[in-house]
């Protein structure tokens, strides 16, 4: 089934994820991931939700989100978007390793966050792929804990999706 | 209480909706100089004054409640308001008694609890409002806001629970936000497609000392329904419909909540195409009226199930092509082109693939419809649907519906129902309960008219009867309003008619007493080979429906129940005795009536569509599959 992200904008009140949480559950729709923030716009939250699901189940998730009353506004990001997610990582890392796990760190452009005697923490960000394929490469080494964010996106261009006037700090 | 004028609050920079109140609930108060009082504004008055001013302000005449702790401050400003309030039973009576008030009437019903269970108590109504569609606000006390999250006296969270079984609800966190909250609430719920609105009050919220002032700005950017169809889809739908040799019009329960009754009689007239009408679209188009089929789906007619199998085009108009009317979706109206319209737009696609999709309210989306084929019309001509009615007439004729007299002389209940039908007239209102006897009710009596045919459709409520007659006779007590009952049903909510009795709401009550809960025995006599599974509410070898058997104790005795609780209770037992007393129901208008009819218990529903079966394998009656043999399109 193919990947599809949507940034959703809702209103930023109190029980808005639960509800957006829920209409997927009970409508028996799949999350790969879910991330929620804030926005330019102090009364707005971004949601950016990846859906594994075919076009007409797409469709009817879109629908039912719509109806939800503190939803502003859906947009599904196809390619001409940017999309992240963020990794930290404890791999372990003795002396004798360390240096193949720093060079690991250097060609992903991770950065060391964290070391100690055993371990090193890495913070990488990227698409979902290339968090994969460090993970890979680490994974031998021995990952002893990890986090991993859901993904954030962006349409490329100089819209907007929210369509306001530009967030200047005064 | 103090009402000295203050300052109307700012507009908000984004122009945000202003909405007259009237407009809002739908409602023309009745005592013009109360609803203006209520839009004074005031100063230093307390949360809860502030919610029953603003229930004044949305037009709202009646609701249905029962108070407790945490709603207790309501209940104050409530005493001497000019809305009346109707003290239920159970909140669930309370519940029931909105929806069929909303029904009814076409305005929003409104029902009150305190918070925990009392809260918990509306799940069942709100759920039911919501599967139909019902516009309705239930307003809830809450513990106070300190409390909330520490599992206090009474304490559940109404909101969280009640997310997926309503349009939206409301936690108001702030007395200054009760008129905002409650305008929304009354828009939400009776605009685009209606639904059930709940608002949440903490106890402290309503105890505040707070402003007041009308109208308030409503605001709710996410919120904005189309009513009005695109013109291009229109033209599109008209010239599909123009084209068709067998088409139908497939009517649901939108129609009836867009008042659009009138010109779908237009446009059935206009297009010549024969008319079905689901359950919750009874009376949406009149019975006698020669080119209505009659009810679609697993116990409709033969001849409507077979016309949706058979047509070439399906008109779809606020239908949501619900499981019991397709039955097995992939072979439903197979060779059908079909044109959808609907407010909800996630209504459109989601059973059944439309071909032409069409967003909007069904009275505007019917009008254009009615414009755009007057237009094609006149250059093209009537399409000519002769060959089409031949063949509906043949089915019309072979398999009418109909309905066999018990074999042990029992009374027939379809006997029952179609006599208190003809009795009652076409200007009463029918409440249903769920089950053998909704199905007969929805058969047997004929329907002319729009809002005379109330049940609950989408949940399947059992005990929705007695409460929504109660809530349709208060909202409407010059119309008749006969609940009919099955035995089971009436024994989950017939405590109302006390409420019924007290506040002076004279319904009437057929209960069709067969002894069993009849819909699930009739599964049983046809799925489980007779295995009788706790599906009767009657002693082995005691009356109730068994005709055999000895006729000893009766549990409960229903015509002394109803006279214990203030009603009028009769009993018939034969079909010499339906007309008298069903007569004798008609004349008694000061207090409720109860008839205990005593019917067979071995009736069944009949035609019928297996659950999951396709709609080609409709059963006429036991064993009785139509043949359609040359007709066969």
């Amino acid at each position: 089934m193919p990947r599809h992200t949507l940034s959703v904008l809702v209103e930023n009140k109190s029980g808005v994820l639960a509800r957006v949480s829920a209409l997927f559950s009970r409508r028996g729709f799949n999350i790969e991931s879910l991330a929620v923030g804030p926005t330019e716009n102090p009364d707005l939250s971004r949601m950016t939700i990846v859906v594994d699901v075919d076009a007409q189940p797409l469709e009817q998730i879109t629908k039912q989100l719509n109806k939800l009353i503190e939803v502003i506004k859906i947009v599904e990001l196809d390619g001409a978007s940017v999309q992240r997610e963020l990794l930290l990582v404890k791999v372990r890392a003795p002396l004798a390793d360390r240096v193949t796990v720093l060079q690991t760190a250097e060609l992903f452009r991770a950065r060391v966050i964290d070391v100690n005697t055993d371990t090193v923490t890495l913070e990488a960000t990227g698409t979902p792929e290339k968090l994969q394929a460090l993970l890979a490469v680490l994974a031998p080494m021995g990952i002893k804990e990890m986090a991993q964010s859901g993904t954030v996106a962006l349409g490329r261009g100089p819209r907007s999706m929210s369509g306001a006037g530009t967030l200047r700090s005064a | 209480m103090s009402t000295t004028a203050t300052a109307t609050a700012a507009a908000g920079e984004d122009a945000p909706t202003q909405i007259a109140a009237e407009s809002v609930a739908g409602v023309e108060s009745t005592d013009r100089s109360l609803a203006e009082a209520a839009h004074q504004p005031a100063t230093g008055i307390t949360g809860a004054q502030s919610l029953v001013r603003s229930l004044e302000a949305v037009g709202v005449d009646l609701v249905f409640g029962l108070p407790g702790g945490a709603i207790l401050p309501l209940y104050d400003p409530l005493f001497d308001s000019s809305v009346r309030h109707v003290l239920v039973r159970h909140e669930q009576g309370a519940g029931h008694a909105a929806t069929g008030y909303a029904q009814a009437t076409g305005r929003v019903g409104v029902c009150i609890a305190t918070s925990g269970p009392g809260a918990t108590n509306l799940v069942t109504p709100l759920a039911d409002a919501y599967m139909d569609s019902v516009p309705m606000v239930a307003i809830t006390g809450q513990v106070a806001s300190g409390f909330i999250g520490t599992d206090a006296f009474q304490e559940a969270d109404i909101r969280g629970i009640t997310m997926p079984i309503t349009k939206h609800n409301f936690l108001v966190s702030d007395a200054a936000e009760i008129p905002q909250r409650i305008a929304e609430a009354f828009h939400l719920a009776s605009t685009g497609r209606p639904g059930p609105v709940l608002v949440d009050v903490p106890k402290d919220v309503l105890q505040a000392t707070t402003d007041f002032s009308w109208p308030p700005r409503i605001d709710l950017p996410g919120y904005k329904p189309t009513t009005r169809p695109h013109g291009k889809q229109v033209r599109e739908a008209a010239s599909v419909v123009q084209a068709a040799s067998r088409p139908v019009l497939y009517v649901g329960g939108g129609v009836l909540k867009a008042g659009a009754s009138e010109v779908l009689a237009q446009l059935a007239e206009l297009t010549g195409a024969p008319v079905v009408t689901t359950l919750m679209a009874r009376g949406a188009f009149p019975d006698s009226h020669p080119q209505h089929l009659g009810m679609p789906g697993m116990h409709g007619t033969v001849t409507a199930v077979t016309a949706l199998q058979k047509a070439d085009v399906l008109i779809a108009l606020g239908a949501r092509f619900d499981d019991r009317v397709t039955g097995q979706l992939s072979s439903f109206a197979p060779g059908a082109t079909v044109v959808h319209a609907d407010i909800d737009p996630a209504e459109i696609g989601k059973n059944r693939k439309a071909d032409v999709p069409i967003v909007g309210d069904a009275k505007e989306t019917i009008t254009e419809l009615i414009a755009a084929l007057t237009a094609l019309q006149a250059e093209q001509g009537r399409p000519d649907l002769a060959e089409w009615w031949v063949q509906l007439d043949r089915w019309r004729e072979t398999y009418p519906l109909g309905y066999d007299l018990p074999e042990d002389g029992a009374l027939s209940p379809q006997y029952v129902i179609e006599r208190l039908g003809a009795i009652a007239g076409p200007d009463a209102v029918y409440c249903a309960g769920v089950g053998q006897h909704q199905m007969w009710a929805a058969q047997f009596v004929k329907y002319e008219k729009p809002g005379t045919w109330l049940n609950s459709g989408g949940l399947g409520t059992m005990g929705y009867a007695v409460p929504a007659a109660m809530g349709a006779k208060a909202g409407r007590p010059e119309a008749t309003v006969w609940a009919i009952d099955g035995d089971g049903c009436f024994q989950m909510t017939n405590q109302e008619l006390a409420t019924c009795a007290i506040e002076g709401i004279p319904v009437k009550v057929a209960v069709i007493n067969n002894g069993n809960l009849g819909m699930v025995r009739q599964w049983q006599t046809l799925f489980y080979e007779g295995r009788y599974s706790n599906t009767k509410l009657q002693h082995r070898g005691s009356g109730g429906g068994d005709t055999t058997a000895p006729r000893s104790v009766r549990i409960p005795d229903f015509v002394a129940l109803a006279e214990a609780l203030g009603c009028v209770g009769l009993r018939c037992e034969t079909a010499e005795d339906v007309d008298a007393t069903i007569e004798k129901a008609m004349a008694i208008n000061d207090r409720p009536v109860v008839i205990d009819f005593i019917v067979g218990s071995d009736a069944q529903v009949w035609p019928m569509v297996a659950a999951g079966a396709s709609n080609d394998d409709i059963l006429a009656a036991r064993d009785l599959r139509p043949v359609f043999g040359a007709d066969q399109v």
